[in-house]
């Protein structure tokens, strides 16, 4: 049984079924990859993942337990965290807040009630930060604040703020949509890193498929709201059915 | 030191400093000048400016720092009141169980009101507040003030009468009092043709918004104080982040509420009386506008905003058509007539037409409030460019 089970999801908005009978497996320590054109329900499903959405049937167990019905920060402190297809940061502070917060989470879990504690004595906190930027090699941009850097960069923050939490799954909703071909490429050296060095799950959703060859051991696709074939990469590349749904649908 | 770092002890110092020597600051013109009419160093308004700054710093916890704009915190500060005056009332004139009990018969308040009003956020959050407060007020005006239980008395306000039981009173003084310092003693300093008073209540009030002041500096740069600047910024990473941003607001909700007690207690210490008024939404409004002038989110703005308009009202209010023509006195006739025609309607009761005018230009000019003002002349002098001083900075590991 795989570290994250979906079981028989659907999602239906108003008219528009989203999701039909989404089964998947995600087994522990791969990097399984979701593609399909757009609409197609991958951010949709990301989202019954975390506890932005509840799914109307199924069911959805991580590490053997159900997680319907929780609330994000309760799925967070599980060890899922999820990087955003628009970057969700704390986009008022520095980078190096925007991670301290992620780090304190992941310590203190998610209450902690010291408002007399100095954040200078943390010393273990910064340390872990510190090391945390430089592997993202956002060292030099410590002090930003993170509204104003490129859309790259708080793509790559909001993965460092992911990381740094050590998360048992890692959830990436299009990691390298709108970065320059260097930037996507140190992108997948990164990402290449955390699956070797920290043996992190991850579910990655990519439009890209550069990104999800040099990446991926298993590929979805999802059409439609409904996985047609689950494929290692080197099947999928020759597969009929992935050809159809994406030429039928709209290419980005 | 104090835990603080080299940037945060020199403000925390300089406050310090200002707040002892504010009867002399305060007291720019000699007693005898046309002038005099603008020294603010008489123990009752600096008394307010103590009070009104904790008010404020409170108040800027929750709305500078955690971004929930509530629009009924004077209730806070009425209960406070309220609280003191009833310990008064029962046990002795000395403030120290009064205030004990504002603070903490307001933390239990604002745990209430706010589990509830934090269930929204945005401007619903702000109606939900505004719409207790005003309960409250209605409710101490009248509802809770009838024969057979009478908490606030009305109208006529709480007060302590002689045949109040005071079961702790002995022979102990009168008047409020800190273990027999009485609150209104006042010894003045005469030097050349000015007068310095020197006001035990002062500089307990004074006492009291260094320590709260202090908190705010510590609850500014701790981990807690990080997570309600996140939650300001972006609530929906904060949640995905692992962190549940309900007990972050509600404790911020009830920290800037117990502030609110303290001073309401303050108030009732300075002045046995607790009235329903002093609920209104008006009261809730000024709290508002004191941080926003001063710099909202940022540590000493809300004490330059209290100040400030304290200084309005007990100042400018006072300013009225005899004192102008004083002034203009020298001028002849119909000149001085036009300009006293000019003033008038900005002094006196027209006051809260300046406090406007001038509220209006500073959040247009500088929306960053008075602190953001002394940044930007700040710079210009010494033609660095640096950002608000008490903004908070990057942390930096600890040396
Ligand atoms: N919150 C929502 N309310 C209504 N419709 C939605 C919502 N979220 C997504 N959809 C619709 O569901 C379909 C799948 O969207 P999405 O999961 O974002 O696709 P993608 O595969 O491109 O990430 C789209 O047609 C989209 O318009
Ligand atoms: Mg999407």
């Amino acid at each position: 049984m795989g570290i994250l089970e979906i079981n028989n999801v659907n999602k239906r908005f108003g008219g528009l079924q989203a999701l039909g009978d989404v089964n998947l497996s995600v087994e522990e320590g791969t990097v399984h990859a979701i593609i399909g054109p757009n609409g197609a329900g991958k951010s949709t499903l990301l989202n019954c993942l975390i506890g932005k959405l509840l799914p109307d049937t199924g069911t959805v167990t991580f590490e053997g337990r159900s997680i319907l019905g929780l609330k994000p920060h309760q799925i967070n402190q599980l060890g899922i965290s999820r990087v955003f297809q628009t970057p969700e940061i704390f986009s008022t502070l520095s980078v190096f807040e925007n991670v301290m917060i992620a780090c304190f989470a992941k310590r203190d879990g998610s209450f902690q009630l010291n408002p007399l504690t100095s954040i200078r004595g943390e010393r273990d906190i910064h340390d872990k930060v510190e090391q945390m930027l430089l592997d993202v090699n956002m060292a030099d941009k410590r002090n930003a604040i993170a509204a104003s850097m490129s859309r790259g960069d708080k793509r790559r923050l909001e993965m460092a703020m992911c990381l740094v939490q050590d998360p048992k799954l890692l959830l990436l909703d299009e990691p390298t949509a709108g970065m320059a071909r260097a930037d996507t490429n140190n992108t997948i050296e990164l990402l290449k890193e955390i699956e070797e060095k920290r043996g992190i799950t991850m579910v990655i959703i990519e439009h890209d498929m550069h990104v999800v060859f040099s990446l991926a051991n298993k590929i979805t696709v999802l059409a439609q709201g409904t996985p047609i074939v689950e494929d290692v990469p080197s099947k999928i590349k020759g597969n009929l059915k992935v050809q159809e749904a994406y030429l039928g649908g709209a290419h980005e | 030191m104090f835990g603080l770092d080299k940037a945060d002890t020199r403000t925390f110092l300089f406050v310090i400093a200002i707040t002892l020597l504010a009867p002399f600051i305060l007291n720019p013109f000699p007693t005898d000048s046309a002038l005099a009419q603008f020294n603010g160093g008489y123990p009752d308004l600096m008394q307010r400016f103590m009070i009104f700054g904790i008010f404020a710093v409170g108040f800027n916890i929750l709305f500078g720092l955690t971004g929930y704009l509530s629009f009924g915190h004077a209730a806070f500060l009425g209960v406070g009141s309220y609280a003191a005056v009833w310990m008064f009332k029962l046990l002795s004139f000395n403030i120290i169980p009064a205030i004990a009990l504002s603070i903490l018969v307001t933390g239990l308040f604002s745990l209430a009101i706010g589990y509830i009003c934090l269930r929204r956020s945005g401007i619903y959050f702000s109606i939900l507040t505004l719409a207790f407060a005003q309960m409250s007020f209605a409710m101490a005006y009248s509802v809770l003030s009838n024969p057979s239980f009478n908490l606030t008395n009305g109208e006529t306000g709480l007060q302590v009468y002689a045949s109040d039981p005071q079961y702790l009173k002995g022979s102990g003084p009168d008047i409020t009092h800190l273990f027999g310092l009485e609150m209104n003693a006042t010894k003045t300093l005469e030097v050349g043709a000015w007068a310095f008073q020197f006001n035990t209540g002062f500089y307990v009030c004074a006492f009291f918004m260094i320590v709260a002041f202090y908190i705010a500096m510590r609850i500014f740069r701790s981990p807690f104080g990080l997570m309600l600047r996140a939650i300001k910024t972006n609530q929906t990473r904060l949640n995905y982040t692992g962190l549940n941003s309900r007990p972050y607001t509600l404790a911020a909700f009830v920290i800037s509420g117990m502030y609110a007690g303290l001073a309401g207690g303050l108030l009732a210490a300075m002045d046995p009386l607790a009235g329903a008024e002093r609920m209104q939404w008006t009261a809730s409004g000024e709290v508002v506008l004191m941080t926003i002038l001063g710099g909202a989110g940022t540590l000493i703005g809300p004490l330059l905003g209290a100040g400030f308009i304290k200084y309005f009202e007990n100042i400018f209010s006072k300013i009225n058509d005899n004192v102008l023509h004083t002034w203009f006195s020298l001028m002849p006739e119909s000149i001085e007539n036009f300009l006293v025609t000019i003033i008038h309607p900005f002094v006196g009761k027209g006051w809260h037409l300046t406090l406007g005018l001038m509220f209006m230009l500073i959040v247009i000019f500088l929306p960053g409030g008075l602190v953001d003002g002394g940044t930007r002349i700040w710079n210009k002098i010494t033609g660095r460019n640096r950002t608000s001083p008490d903004v908070v900075a990057s942390p930096k590991p600890a040396e």
